[in-house]
């Protein structure tokens, strides 16, 4: 019995490094972010910086993150699972498959100035091949082009583990009971896919509306998502800094995050389920 | 004098911030004012913005890390002067009247005029801002910062709308400029920066002309040129200030009283070889002490310039904030 007690407190003892860190780093800014969101610049209570976020700029940045967050994690979704699938179905313990997962690794973290400067350098007017296209400062496509650069490695990476959850003998009952290549995909295959696919592309979403260095150093002049507004609400030195109004565009932005993180978990568990 | 050197030499360190090395010369500033006085400056976030060096001294507040000087813009200075010690530097009578405010609590430091910077052996001779709404000019075109953001690019946006015919009162011909520039796929809203210049991403840059000199954005003197239009001379100084509350106040002052001396290793002669303004320039000029070579050197400026008030800039902020970014994209 008194062993059994000394397990379970050594158990919890373990975990106190994580909760303290989320706690600190997590937990405590969010906490500050909301609580702020409902201040007055002169420390009282209000609702006006929530109100502040029904006004045509807001929204439209709002939406701008939207649509950039949907293109990129759908182009980023459906590319990076079809080279998932190419990754899979090679050879298991093969080089190109131990090449290809390292460089996505890279890619997938490869984000900020460093990316709108490499882009630059590849299109740019000195790179020799000449297609600097003013469209590629167009929003959302032109950024979400780029964004595509760490969007499609990450899909790879997260995405393989459930297409290496397909077993071969699902594959070969399809077969021996008569059933297509079709059949098997449009009855076995994507159905059991799905759940990772679609929550693979929603953790692709999170991560594009989260990206603020790569948009800021490649638009820096226009503020099109919320991060970018944020930024303007802290740093303005015109007159139009409100650092409690940057709060309430955090806020929203944490609300959006939940929701689109609580559907991602949902079908995360759904997906376990084949993975066992 | 003496007393001031001596009570700061005990303090030993000075806090500046948002003093980039390649901004008005400040490096050298911050290097002789050290060798010369043996007190250590430390250089806070150098890349900050006017109104993060409110914040910072706002949360640092009571710390020794508090930033002891600001050197902040016209707006921000007359929004935060209750966190500013007044002190009138020993060269105070040297400054014009419109650059100081009455009591000390902020004064002129430097400055300089709107400009474009451009590769002259890629577009020629610029004369006018008309020109860059041209063929020639496709995704060459870009400002220094957002302007909802920036001050350096709301005068940008400013300097065009005086010269399409704007007042300085209303800034939507300068918008209207913009939007201009970008139906033709001249604008480029990529951040304008020495390396971007370099790959030949932002040839043509909007900015102070001292910021665009071609040292500072590491051009060849040669194929780099400076132009200020004539019919759009728009002026901006920046203002020293002295936290309130400042950890080093002895130091503080001293360095004021370095900024704006008028000796040859002095702030104001420094910060001309850096190809600003210094705000004693016109006093420096007649009693003899301004280094004629950077003064010669500077571009030449040919219209009556203009300062935005207070209130312009405000109306400016206001205008572009709720048009801006639809006027580009």
């Amino acid at each position: 019995m008194a062993a059994a007690i000394t397990t379970e407190t050594g158990a919890w003892v373990g975990t106190v490094p994580f909760l303290a860190y989320t706690g600190v780093f997590l937990l405590l800014p969010t906490g500050i972010v909301v609580w702020n969101a409902f201040k007055g610049n002169t420390g009282h209570w209000t609702f006006a910086n929530i109100s502040a976020l029904n006004t045509g700029l807001v929204r439209s940045a709002f939406t701008g993150s939207l649509e950039l967050c949907v293109i990129s994690s759908l182009i980023g979704a459906v590319l990076g699972a079809l080279l998932a699938y190419a990754v899979a179905s090679g050879n298991p313990d093969g080089v190109v498959r131990r090449l290809y997962l390292a460089g996505s690794g890279v890619l997938a973290q490869f984000g900020g100035v460093t990316l709108a400067f490499a882009f630059l350098a590849a299109i740019g007017p000195t790179s020799g091949f000449y297609f600097h296209a003013p469209w590629f400062y167009d929003f959302p496509w032109g950024i979400a082009v780029i964004y595509c650069y760490f969007q499609i490695p990450l899909m790879t990476l997260v995405f393989l583990p459930a297409i290496d959850g397909l077993r071969a003998q699902w594959r070969e009952a399809a077969e021996s009971l008569g059933g297509s290549t079709w059949q098997y995909w449009r009855h076995v295959g994507a159905p059991l896919l799905a759940p990772a696919f679609i929550g693979a592309t929603l953790l692709l979403f999170a991560n594009a509306l989260s990206a603020f260095a790569t948009i800021e150093a490649w638009e820096d002049q226009i503020s099109y998502v919320v991060p970018q507004s944020i930024s303007t609400s802290l740093i303005s030195e015109v007159g139009l800094a409100n650092v409690h109004e940057g709060d309430a565009l955090a806020f929203g932005m944490i609300v959006l995050v939940v929701i689109v993180m609580s559907g991602y978990f949902l079908l995360q568990r759904r997906a376990a389920r084949w993975q066992r | 004098m003496t007393k001031l050197v001596a009570a700061a030499k005990q303090e030993g360190t000075l806090n500046v911030i948002a003093l980039p090395n390649d901004w008005a010369n400040y490096g050298t500033i911050i290097k002789t004012f050290t060798t010369k006085y043996g007190i250590k400056v430390n250089s806070i976030a150098p890349s900050d913005s006017s109104a993060q060096e409110v914040t910072q001294i706002e949360q640092k507040k009571g710390t020794s890390l508090a930033a002891d000087v600001l050197d902040v813009g016209g707006s921000v200075a007359t929004a935060s002067t209750s966190l500013f010690a007044p002190y009138k530097v020993a060269t105070w009578d040297s400054i014009p009247a419109g650059l100081k405010d009455p009591s000390g609590l902020y004064t002129g430091d430097y400055g300089g005029y709107m400009s474009v910077g451009y590769n002259s052996t890629k577009f020629g001779t610029i004369t006018s801002l008309s020109q860059l709404l041209g063929k020639a000019f496709k995704s060459a075109v870009a400002l220094n910062g957002n302007p909802t953001e920036a001050n350096a690019a709301l005068n940008g946006v400013m300097m065009a709308n005086l010269a399409e015919g704007g007042t300085a009162g209303n800034i939507a011909d300068g918008v209207n400029f913009f939007h201009k520039l970008k139906t033709a796929g001249n604008y480029v809203p990529v951040q304008a920066t020495p390396a971007t210049i370099k790959a030949g991403t932002t040839p043509v840059v909007f900015n102070w002309d001292y910021l665009n000199t071609a040292a500072v954005v590491g051009q060849p003197a040669s194929t780099w040129k400076v132009f200020i239009p004539s019919n759009a001379t728009l002026g901006g100084f920046y203002y020293q200030a002295i936290n309130k509350q400042a950890p080093h106040p002895a130091a503080a002052r001293l360095w004021e009283e370095y900024l704006f001396s008028q000796t040859a290793d002095g702030g104001q002669n420094l910060w001309l070889q850096g190809g600003a303004r210094p705000s004693e320039q016109v006093a420096m000029t007649s009693n003899g002490t301004i280094d004629k070579t950077a003064a010669s050197a500077l571009p030449p400026v040919v219209g009556t310039p203009i300062f935005l008030t207070e209130a312009q800039a405000t109306a400016a902020a206001t205008y572009l904030a709720a048009n801006w970014a639809k006027a580009v994209s």
